[in-house]
């Protein structure tokens, strides 16, 4: 990957070393200082909810707002070449896009470490990205190959990646939160310095399990984050449709909440820590992310029967969590439009040779029908469709 | 066992009197019968046998923990938790508040991240709530991670009819839990069972789902010296011969029946299943190749029963050795009533299994139905 720069226009010296390491790690293009300190200020201040909201200031250097920037690119391209995966029948079934939403994403990693655990809905490819997952992995899972994150067999609902403590990627709208503090209690029972973020939809925010849970958290003091990712429809139907009260942060009651501008790294970032730190002393909280997605609920929605394309077009040129961070890395000089153009560009890129990658990964064997059924089968006997021609022993 | 419990029970509420004591009576009688069949010095009540289970897998591994309705303080709906919170403190014995969606959830998410939770319903109609964690969260998760995410829960607690509580309370789900791949299905019934298999099931990686019996909690059985050591592990999956026999096999169990068909000159083998899922089909069908006839006994609802599936088994496989077809005798096809008269005829009586045997013999009812 070898870039042509202009140093005049840089801020900061930087390194030449060509690398062909993964694009996500080979910033060294732009400043790798993160000793500066700048300090951003969110673009709207929290509202709390039975808590005090912190500061509107949020300290950053140039090397996370590169980073901000060129992750968020990179997840961008990714959901907006599932899209064209999708309509060229590669993939099939399920696939809930994220474009718009990123800033939830990104911010979180940025406040919290790979111990910290985070379970989510069905909108997870770059909820898995985030937390460290692979391009080829990511694209091979969702056309269903045995190179795929979870071999060809979950799809694109069930992405995992339990060594940085993400726990999927699930299809049932709400379920996620129960386990979600599952995990949580895990965390504590084990005397952890941990804590979990279950996130969820403004649709799923009127589950009784959630209340549940929420009750169990509290109760016991569980680390449990419960991130409601408002993108303000669930599916089809608004939230004023849905819910009776859509302040999804003071749901909670006697549990602290945070309203979040959830297009904002930054304001996002900051609330994560907060929470954070509150899980731990505290028990639960509530981050309510304001937030939004570009595709409808999946790619079977076209997304405009229920909202107008004005309205999109309107939070894209208004809120865009990428646009925000262009315009913070150009106030600051960090980078100039060429080089960012080149960063979109670059992720392109990449997102094409790992589709390419993935497209040669072969479908799962045969075999795999039968793999995975249980962690530990005793030699047990499962069957195919006609079990006098298929039959096989679980190991 | 499904039908191994739900003989016991049944044994306690047949023929002539319906008042508890004539039911327990009965039991102890079976009870009794069943030294013939298990060298053992000591007795110990399933009750016992559960708890120390519990007890000593919580001792051996410190990731085990109970949760459940009144698990702790009030030492357990059914005793079965007796003294393990005063032992292991409220960490480890977590009292939930009555939302079963949300502590079922719960327990499987703890169990993502490494724990050993032994969640306990009330009662297995209440498990319906958490259905959707039992099955979507727990059963397919280490299929769709592709290994990645095991999930090593017991889901436990009475399963089927205890007496007189009507239709809401008295379902066996022993044939929905058992269609589930990625679940296993254990039904004790014997002490020996509920310790061994118990055992199995929390030390166990996957999701299993353990069915008891609220009326067998109170019954006494001989255990062996083996059975009483902690390390006592039974395999799962692997069904007991009861009892041997040549003329027919009953699977479920039924010592009454077994007994009384002596006297008629059918001599019955007893398969006690131990296990719904995974099933021992090899033992079944082993036994069938022997004796030519089945009789299949359940507690639940005869549709898409266990008596259903191990039926297919036996045609798929031993069609051959039939020489009768394959009989079911299973719990009625209506919700369970209240009144005693009506609920004795909506579960298996000794009479029915008897009569389904003479059946599968070819013999016509010589003896008066109640024997």
């Amino acid at each position: 990957m070898s870039l042509v720069r202009r140093s005049s226009d840089l801020l900061k010296p930087f390194t030449t070393a060509a690398s062909t390491t993964s694009f996500l790690n080979s910033r060294r293009h732009f400043s790798t200082d993160d000793t500066t300190t700048i300090t951003v200020e969110t673009s709207v201040p929290f509202t709390g909810h039975n808590c005090e909201p912190p500061s509107r200031s949020v300290d950053t250097t140039p090397t996370e707002l590169m980073k901000f920037f060129t992750d968020m690119a990179l997840m961008r391209r990714m959901e907006i070449a599932a899209d064209s995966l999708y309509k060229s029948k590669l993939i099939r079934g399920f696939c809930h896009l994220y474009d718009g939403q990123e800033a939830v994403c990104i911010g979180m990693e940025a406040a919290i470490t790979k111990k910290d655990c985070i379970i989510t809905a069905y909108r997870d490819h770059c909820i898995y990205l985030g937390r460290g997952g692979n391009l080829l992995q990511s694209f091979a899972e969702l056309m269903g190959r045995q190179d795929g994150c979870s071999n060809g067999k979950g799809g694109s609902m069930h992405f995992y990646k339990k060594d940085a403590c993400f726990f999927g990627g699930h299809g049932i709208v709400g379920a996620q939160v129960p386990l979600g503090c599952g995990l949580a209690f895990a965390q504590k029972y084990r005397k952890e310095d941990h804590v979990t973020f279950a996130m969820y939809g403004d649709g799923a925010a009127n589950q009784g399990q959630l209340f549940e849970a929420l009750n169990m958290a509290a109760l016991w003091d569980l680390p449990a984050i419960l991130v409601c990712e408002n993108n303000h429809y669930g599916m089809g139907t608004a939230e004023w449709r849905a819910a009776k009260s859509p302040a999804y942060y003071k749901r909670g009651d006697y549990v602290p909440g945070l309203k979040v501008d959830g297009m904002d790294a930054f304001a996002v970032k900051q609330a994560c820590k907060f929470a954070k730190e509150h899980a731990l002393k505290n028990g639960p909280i509530i981050l309510e992310m304001d937030t939004y997605r570009y595709h409808g609920h999946s790619m079977s929605d076209p997304g405009s029967t229920y909202r107008t394309r004005d309205e999109i077009s309107g939070v894209r040129q208004e809120r865009d969590p990428i646009e925000r961070i262009r315009k913070l890395v150009l106030a600051h000089d960090l980078a100039t439009e060429q080089q960012l153009k080149d960063i979109e560009k670059l992720a392109r890129k990449e997102v094409d040779e790992a589709i390419a990658k993935a497209k040669e990964s072969p479908m799962p064997a045969e075999s795999e029908l039968f793999t995975n059924v249980y962690r530990k089968g005793f030699g047990v006997e499962s069957f195919g469709a006609d079990r006098k021609e298929l039959r096989a022993t679980l190991p | 066992m499904l039908g191994t419990i739900r003989q016991k029970a049944v044994a306690a509420r047949s023929l002539s009197s319906q008042v508890l004591e004539n039911d327990l009576m009965r039991l102890r009688s079976v009870a009794s019968v069943m030294r013939h069949y298990s060298a053992g010095t000591k007795e110990m009540t399933v009750r016992d046998a559960l708890n120390s289970a519990l007890d000593e897998e919580m001792a051996a591994d410190p990731s085990v923990f109970v949760m459940g309705e009144e698990v702790g303080e009030y030492q357990g709906a059914y005793k079965i938790t007796k003294g393990l919170l005063d032992k292991y403190g409220p960490e480890r014995v977590v009292d939930t508040p009555i939302t079963e969606a949300g502590f079922a959830g719960i327990g499987v998410g703890s169990a993502y991240h490494g724990l050993r939770p032994v969640v306990e319903f009330m009662t297995f109609n209440f498990s319906m709530q958490a259905i959707d964690h039992i099955i979507n969260s727990a059963a397919k998760s280490n299929y769709m991670s592709a290994g990645q995410i095991n999930v090593p829960i017991v889901f436990r607690g009475p399963n089927g009819p205890a007496a007189g509580v009507g239709a809401q309370h008295s379902q066996c789900y022993g044939a929905w839990y058992g269609s589930v791949p990625g679940l296993k299905v254990l039904v004790p019934y014997s002490s020996e069972d509920a310790r061994g298999l118990l055992k199995a099931a929390i030390r166990d990686p996957d999701p299993v789902v353990f069915l008891e019996n609220e009326l067998l909690y109170g019954e006494s059985f001989p255990v062996s010296a083996e059975a009483l050591n902690s390390s006592f592990c039974l395999p799962i999956g692997k069904a007991k011969i009861e009892r041997e026999g040549k003329d027919i096999t009953i699977t479920a169990f039924s010592k009454m029946a077994a007994e009384i068909l002596e006297k008629d000159g059918i001599s019955a083998e007893v398969i006690n299943l131990r296990s719904i899922r995974p099933l021992d089909r090899a033992t079944i069908n082993a036994s069938v190749r022997k004796t030519n006839r089945l009789v299949t006994v359940e507690e639940g609802f005869p549709q898409h029963g266990i008596g259903a599936e191990i039926c297919a088994s036996v045609v798929e496989d031993s069609f051959g050795y039939l020489d009768a077809p394959v009989e079911r005798i299973a719990g009625a096809d209506v919700p369970t009533p209240y009144a005693a008269n009506l609920e004795r005829m909506a579960f298996p009586q000794i009479e029915d299994i008897v009569r389904a045997a003479r059946r599968v013999c070819y013999r016509k009812s010589s003896i008066a139905a109640s024997a």
